[in-house]
């Protein structure tokens, strides 16, 4: 069978040879433009003048447009309606665009760009976390805040108390394609091509920009160079600025960003701060905390409010907490709009309880691995449950008034980090090592190791629920070839193939049958952002679905030729068996055409059993929850604060994997993004606001020896309880997370320079690591 | 101007101004799609191409390469990689077997990068990949790629073997391309507004970030005679268009501590292209060379027409952009004593490869008999010039090498240095780094480990 099958990517072979076309190597269309956008170069104020007159004038340029001389406004906010496409007097951040310009090449219009006499009156920009809470500039009229029992209560009576704060830097997507986009008007409206995870978005925002009804626009998406959220809503200002001018000049407009303008214009991952209040007991039981988070979202509201309510629904992580409260400030603030990005708030949430957890356990002297262990939520009971080292470990494990839920009230059911830390300790050799290191250390003075582990426990669903809904259409042609068309969208991550995988295990043929075309909104409408790890639980069970449709219709159709009945018809291995009879699928395909059967169904699926009230924080948000744990060992250099992982090995449920080469490339590149995240990517913006860090001279992801040096990551190779499409699991954001273990063992290794807690802020660059080696020393 | 070359294996001849990029030329002109523009500065790697010349094949990035930096060559593209009859590399076969690509944008510079480490027989993946930037797989697939192809024979089709002369001479059109010093000298003596090119890892920002129109250019990788590295009157003399590569290997084992550095210098693909002329005569503060030629005792040859003129390295940087040449003056070469058992040199900055330093120190300190009898350093990061420490080579000078003298003498790089906050350090850090350096050489200097990169797992 086609799933639970290693299959390669299904471009790779156009990966390898420079074939595979991504949105900006289409060829241009006859009398194609190029458009780029002038930009703000102050953060905050009221643009009093823009003339457009040398821009206009500047060689090749055919057109500019500033926010006046649109024909309607355009709006390419993915939620509240409060971006304008083109400044409408209003400054919010440097590098917002100002107007638009189009010229018959990408260098001329980014020259011409660059020659508008901009008079903006500037106002003191409100940029840091504590700028906007002075300012009192936040989305919503206040906190959040979620809460169970009576935290204020326990954390008063609990015989130990740890406090603390840490900064969350932000990060780059740096997807290796930058933004793009393509319109070409025709005459029955508007095709555009876009590097976009939601190109149904794309679509409404273009119909509005137009007047035109979204049947009007059809939006195509091949593939992406990346994604990782990125490209959930920042890619609506070039697709409906290309559709506008188009428009404009009935001709079509392509444009790319130039990597330094991708950066400076486009949103990232939100920066947290987190204040963290907690109470234990002497061993180490977690009896409450109140958690604190504050989370700069830029200018507009983009998805701030879905990415802090995530945020919040992570920060109990893999802990049972009695007594919680949790508290979110959404600010705003003259910078970029902070974005999706590959774990929507989940990241920062869940890094503020793993960091509460080590304080605490340095606090109380114990070891940080035992006080996890003993903060774990209680094991799944029942169910379907497979695996090793499934015997229950903590006490208690039958009693009926266990508590399991979690403080936005949704019971764990699925618990199964107890058994899969024995099984990565085991394989990763942790004890040992722990002693090893320890031993290491004292007879170095310059350097320090530090080893940790960390779990992650990662919500499936969109918090949104209807969102949680996907369409197929499944076109098999006479010859047996299958055309494969889901709303999901390409970004790297596989999705194709595994859909296509699902398809052809449904109608028992070979993968190679099955082709797979462009995302595309006419094919398959109202399709949700492929985003929340939800690719492929999502897509592929409506292309199950539209898969099943067929089969059924082509086995009632068999079972009536030969007498028997449906039931009795069987796909597999690209033949189909009615009782004795055998037939290839192409032979039987043929079958039904002549019978007059149709072969093209669409399918649709909608997560069952969501239930979710985002602003009391109670319900079950989730499907289900997909788990991991990682062991990383690093060691730094006391002296300048320089740092490097030595070895990492991971454990990651991915349910019954559907494709387990696929799974594991996720897992590997997560776990170095999520790395990355805490240790070399760093973004800094002056005090003008002006983002220092806007290309890769400046902003730097891990590179190809920051890997770590030794890798073993591992699948936890069991079926999901919850009925997905084969029992897999999601696994596209959750192991970003298993990063976290990097950073807590940077913070051992400085733990170990010194007898005070080294209150490591993130990332850990080398100057944050020597700032707490000096912290560590009491310095 | 018309440029010819091979590409792919078949002769073509590009007509564009001097400044136009190879990526922008494939991409638009030829409609080579597969080498891909990921950040148009040198940083990614998505626009990895092979070149072939008399020197051999190297991996180098297409959106800073000018056109008539390939006259007479031999370029591969991604699209040049499988055989004619589309038979895999076996770098592109390993890459599929391995799933070496996720989103594939990274894939064809990565393959082409792996491609020509293949040629050469390199297997040291960390140093020929560090320029190949992927934000998908964590790397770990595409080393597992590498490590498979290496075993495997090289394709015949690989082996370009371009003949500089048959390449029709490049037209004029704004673009000088002397074949010696001697043209170059009496060329620019008369066009001293013209833009020296060397390997573009600089001058190409002008353009690509810069959007600059250079109306005057010449380029000088024709010059062989500016690129030689001899040992010239009992010092080595590396001409001032020798490669960050060539350097490399000239110093590997002469200055094991700089070979270090350089190895840090960019990516295989910069350092192929980068000079060390035009890393000198840049005048950057965060240049990785100059302050190893502090420390040294670099001298600097400097020649306008047939005048030339010696100048000590520390002479010849003035101030934040401003540099010690005179209109018409190129830097010729740079010569440095044969060994320094001493020299130590580090760079700092937030990740190890293909960054630019935060700080770099370099130390060249002589001991005899328990005394520090002679010191130069050189520092990068902490003024706004590459400049020596004198006041903390004066704290150390004569002194016992131990702890007690270190200790002393660091706070005197409060008096040579007050550097500034920036995005890649602060003020603080700069200042402190710089001190603990040293510490380093004496921690190091007494066995104790000190690179983190030397840490086995």
């Amino acid at each position: 069978m086609s799933v639970h099958e290693p299959a390669p990517h299904d471009s790779a072979l156009l990966h390898v040879t420079g074939a595979a076309r991504y949105t900006d190597d289409i060829p241009a269309p006859a009398g194609c433009l190029h458009l780029a956008f002038g930009l703000s170069p102050v953060a905050r104020g009221r643009l009093a003048a823009l003339d457009l007159g040398p821009v206009r004038a500047a060689p090749g340029v055919v057109a500019a447009l500033a926010h006046g001389d649109l024909r309607r406004p355009a709006d390419v906010a993915p939620v509240a309606h409060d971006e304008p496409l083109l400044c409408d007097g209003a400054i919010h951040y440097l590098g917002q665009p100002l107007f638009v310009v189009a010229a018959t090449s990408h260098r001329a219009a980014r020259r011409a760009a660059r020659l508008a006499r901009v008079e903006a009156e500037e106002e003191a920009p409100v940029l840091t976390i504590d700028d906007a809470l002075a300012a009192g500039w936040r989305f919503e009229e206040g906190p959040r805040i979620w809460q169970k029992g009576d935290p204020d209560a326990a954390l008063a009576t609990a015989p130990r108390r740890v406090r603390g704060r840490l900064e969350i830097g932000g990060q780059e997507h740096f997807y290796l394609e930058g933004q793009a986009a393509l319109a070409i008007p025709g005459d029955d409206g508007m095709e555009v091509h876009c590097s976009t995870q939601h190109p149904s978005e794309i679509q409404h925002k273009v119909a509005d920009a137009l007047g035109l009804p979204s049947a009007a626009v059809r939006v195509v998406v091949r593939r992406m160079g990346g994604g990782f959220g990125g490209k959930e809503s920042q890619g609506n200002h070039l697709a409906v600025a290309c559709a506008v001018m188009a428009e404009a000049t009935g001709r079509p407009c392509r444009m790319r960003y130039d990597r330094d303008d991708d950066m400076t214009i486009t949103g990232k991952r939100h920066d947290f701060r987190i204040d963290y209040d907690a109470g234990f007991d002497a061993e180490g039981r977690l009896l409450a905390m109140e958690v604190v988070q504050y989370a700069r979202c830029g200018w507009s509201q983009d998805l701030s409010l879905a990415v802090c309510d995530r945020a919040m629904l992570h920060a109990d992580n893999a802990y049972l907490v009695p007594h919680a409260r949790i508290v979110s400030h959404r600010l705003r603030t003259n910078t970029q709009s902070a974005t999706a990005f590959r774990g929507f708030g989940g990241p920062q949430g869940m890094l503020g309880t793993e960091r509460l957890i080590q304080h605490a356990a340095h606090a109380l002297g114990l070891d940080p691995g035992a006080v996890r262990r003993l903060n774990f939520y209680p094991p799944a009971t029942g169910g379907e449950r497979s695996g090793p080292g499934t015997g229950t470990r903590l006490r208690a494990v039958h009693s009926p008034a266990l508590d399991r839920s979690t403080p936005y009230g949704m019971e764990v059911e699925d618990f199964i980090l107890h058994e899969m830390t024995d099984a990565l300790l085991a394989s990763s050799d942790f004890a040992d090592r722990q002693r090893a290191v320890r031993e290491w250390n004292s007879g170095n003075p310059v350097l320090k190791r530090g080893l940790a582990w960390s779990p992650v426990k990662f919500g499936i669903s969109f918090t949104l629920s209807h969102l949680n809904q996907a369409g197929a259409l499944v076109h098999v042609y006479r010859d047996g070839s299958v055309l494969l068309n889901h709303g999901g969208t390409e970004m790297g991550q596989g999705l194709h193939r595994k859909v296509s995988q699902v398809a052809a295990a449904r109608l028992g043929i070979p993968l190679d049958r099955v082709r797979i075309a462009a995302t595309d909104t006419a094919r398959v409408p109202n399709t949700s952002a492929t985003a929340a790890s939800s690719g492929a639980d999502l897509n592929g069970m409506a292309v199950q679905a539209a898969a099943d449709a067929i089969r059924e219709r082509m086995a009632r159709h068999l079972a009536a030729l030969h007498q028997a009945r449906a039931e009795e018809v069987v796909f597999a291995d690209g033949t189909v068996r009615v009782g004795a009879d055998a037939m290839s699928w192409e032979e039987a395909v043929d079958a039904c055409y002549l019978g007059r059967v149709s072969l093209s169904a669409t399918g649709f699926y909608a997560t069952p059993g969501l239930e979710w009230d985002r602003v009391r924080g109670r319900g079950r948000p989730f499907f289900y929850f997909a788990y991991g744990c990682a062991a990383t060992e690093v060691v730094l250099d006391t002296l300048t604060g320089e740092s490097r992982i030595l070895r990492a090995d991971i454990l990651h449920d991915c349910g019954a994997s559907l494709n387990p080469a696929l799974d594991i490339g996720q897992i590997e590149g997560g776990y170095v993004q999520g790395a990355g995240w805490l240790t070399t990517e760093e973004l800094v913006w002056d005090a003008k606001g002006r983002l220092r860090t806007h290309a890769p001279a400046t902003y730097k992801i891990p590179a190809f020896s920051d890997r770590p040096a030794i890798f073993n990551v591992r699948l936890w190779d069991a079926a999901n309880r919850a009925e997905t499409v084969y029992r897999s699991k999601a696994v596209g954001e959750p192991p970003l997370m298993l990063g976290i273990s990097a950073f807590l063992a940077l913070s051992e290794a400085c733990a170990a320079c010194g007898p005070h807690w080294p209150d490591l802020q993130a990332p850990a660059t080398p100057e944050a690591i020597l700032r707490a080696v000096a912290r560590a020393r009491g310095a | 101007m018309r440029i010819g070359f091979l590409l792919n294996g078949e002769r073509v001849e590009a007509d564009a101004p001097p400044t136009r990029t190879l990526l922008d030329w494939l991409r638009e002109e030829r409609g080579l799609t597969g080498t891909k523009e990921g950040c148009n500065e040198g940083d990614c790697g998505a626009c990895t191409v092979l070149v072939t010349d008399e020197r051999g094949a190297r991996a180098l990035n297409a959106c800073i390469l000018f056109l008539p930096q390939l006259r007479g060559k031999a370029v591969r593209t991604v699209e040049g990689i499988a055989g004619p009859e589309g038979a895999l590399h076996p770098v592109q076969r390993a890459m599929v077997d391995h799933h070496g690509s996720q989103c594939g944008f990274c894939t064809p510079g990565f393959v082409v990068a792996m491609a020509a480490a293949h040629l050469n027989g390199d297997c040291d993946h960390d140093a020929a990949l560090a320029g190949n930037l992927c934000r998908c797989t964590g790397y770990a697939p595409i080393l597992r790629a590498a490590e498979a192809a290496a075993a495997e024979p090289v394709p015949d089709w690989m082996r370009d073997r371009p003949n500089p002369d048959d390449a029709p001479p490049a037209g004029s059109g704004g673009a000088f391309l002397p074949r010696s010093a001697d043209e170059l000298a009496a060329w620019y003596a008369d066009h001293p507004d013209a833009t020296l090119i060397a390997g573009a890892t600089d001058v190409g920002l002008w353009v690509t970030k810069g959007l600059r129109d250079l109306p005057e250019v010449a380029f000088l990788s024709g010059a062989r005679d500016l690129a030689r590295i001899e040992e010239r009157d009992g010092r080595l003399w590396f001409g001032a268009g020798a490669t960050m590569t060539e350097v490399l290997e000239a110093v590997r084992d002469r200055f094991p501590s700089w070979a270090a550095l350089i190895g840090r210098y960019g990516s295989a693909q910069v350092r192929n292209a980068a000079t060390i002329g035009g890393n000198v005569a840049n005048g950057s503060p965060i240049g990785d060379n100059p302050p190893v030629l502090l420390a040294l005792g670099a001298r600097l040859h400097l020649r306008r027409g047939e005048e030339r003129r010696v100048l000590p390295v520390e002479d010849f940087f003035l101030d934040y952009g401003r540099q010690d040449r005179r209109p018409g003056e190129f830097l010729e070469g740079i010569d440095v004593p044969l060994s320094a058992p001493g020299l130590r040199v580090w760079k700092v900055s937030k990740r190890w490869d293909q960054d630019i330093s935060a700080v770099c120190g370099a130390f060249d300190i002589r001991v005899e008999d328990g005394r520090v009898v002679r010191v130069r350093t050189g520092f990068g990061g902490m003024a706004a010039t590459p400049r020596r420490a004198r006041a903390l080579e004066a704290a150390l000078e004569g002194r016992p090498w131990d702890e007690a003298t270190v200790e002393a003498a660091v706070p005197a790089l409060a008096e040579d240095f007050r550097p500034i906050d920036d995005m890649r350090a602060s003020a603080a850090y700069r200042l402190e780094v710089a001190g603990n350096l040293l510490r380093r050489y004496l921690h190091e200097s007494r066995g104790a480990a000190v690179s983190v990169r030397a840490v086995r797992p």
